[in-house]
């Protein structure tokens, strides 16, 4: 019955599909929120509520073997918190840097503390970007240009940032 | 009451929230804006979750302040969480209240932060009857055939 919003026009969408967006949040109220946020903006959402969820989910979990290609298709884009009990946001973005199969996805830092050695140090490690929460419908849509495109070879995009 | 007379009633009591008194910013207003016809009870359902969560952390802070020897981390942890959900929101009184409640925390100074609680619980208080209020409104507008009037 609901109109797919995203099917329509696709003028900047060479995806194919919806891109699809991991967003990893402790606060259930912010999971909602940037679900969405990303669902307005034409996105395919899964959420997970912590580090260890998301990495199961990426195939990268402790019990999965390295080459164990996960059901998970193809995720465009890791949205995730900073400040998460057990594993951080920042731990998170290392295990994904440090996967072979992985470090090719976009991560995004999200905090609602703006720290500036805690944003160099996600950035040093390869974050896309560091987003202040709580996060609006204009972040969101600038997330677009970090979205890891499948169809095409991953050329360095024309992203002028915030 | 007419369906106007009840818009107009919305409007200026919204307004009253925003500017008067400070009790919602505009992270509140982008939470309306998230509502569509697909979600028409979006906003309703978050701040509902908001009420549920919050009344759990008032009552765990409650518990831990009043130990004899207060583990300040898990205050802290307790009032991240409040001020972070507050903010998601929009419900600003609340958020401000948590920073500084977060700042006497560091402090381990239990006294203040005994004072916070009592503090961030009377705002809380009072943003929850707001909105109640609010959303009660859009319903009696709604049952009137009427359409929520969107806040700029």
């Amino acid at each position: 019955m609901a109109v797919s919003y995203s099917s329509s026009s696709s003028k900047e969408m060479d995806y194919g599909e919806e891109p699809h967006v991991l967003a990893v949040d402790d606060s259930l109220i912010d999971r909602k929120l940037i679900e969405k946020l990303l669902k307005n903006s034409a996105c395919k959402v899964t959420t997970a509520e912590n580090g260890p969820r998301a990495l199961e989910y990426l195939g990268l979990g402790d019990e999965q073997p390295d080459n164990l290609k996960s059901s998970a298709s193809k995720i465009n884009l890791i949205i995730t918190d900073y400040c998460m009990p057990g594993m951080t946001g920042y731990e998170l973005l290392k295990k994904i840097k440090e996967s072979s199969t992985m470090k090719e996805i976009p991560v995004v830092i999200m905090s609602s503390e703006n720290i500036p050695t805690r944003i160099n140090k996600c950035l040093e490690e390869g974050a896309q970007e560091f987003m202040l929460k709580p996060l609006q419908q204009s972040d969101v849509k600038k997330l677009r240009c970090h979205m890891l495109k499948f169809s095409k070879p991953c050329n360095s995009r024309l992203c002028l940032g915030r | 009451m007419d369906v106007g007379q009840l818009q107009r009633q919305l409007v200026d009591y919204t307004a009253s929230l925003f500017n008067e008194k400070g009790f919602l910013d505009d992270q509140f207003t982008q939470l309306q804006q998230l509502q569509d016809e697909n979600n028409p009870d979006f906003a309703v359902e978050v701040v509902s979750l908001f009420f549920e969560d919050s009344d759990k952390l008032l009552n765990d802070l409650a518990r831990v302040l009043e130990q004899g020897s207060v583990d300040f981390r898990r205050v802290d942890v307790h009032v991240h969480q409040l001020k972070g959900s507050s903010s998601s929101i929009g419900a600003q009184r609340v958020k401000n209240v948590c920073i500084a409640f977060r700042n006497y925390c560091e402090e381990q100074n239990a006294e203040e932060c005994l004072r916070c609680l009592q503090q961030v619980k009377h705002e809380y208080t009072l943003v929850k009857n707001k909105l109640e209020t609010l959303f009660r409104l859009e319903q009696q507008i709604l049952a009137a055939g009427g359409s929520i009037p969107m806040m700029e």
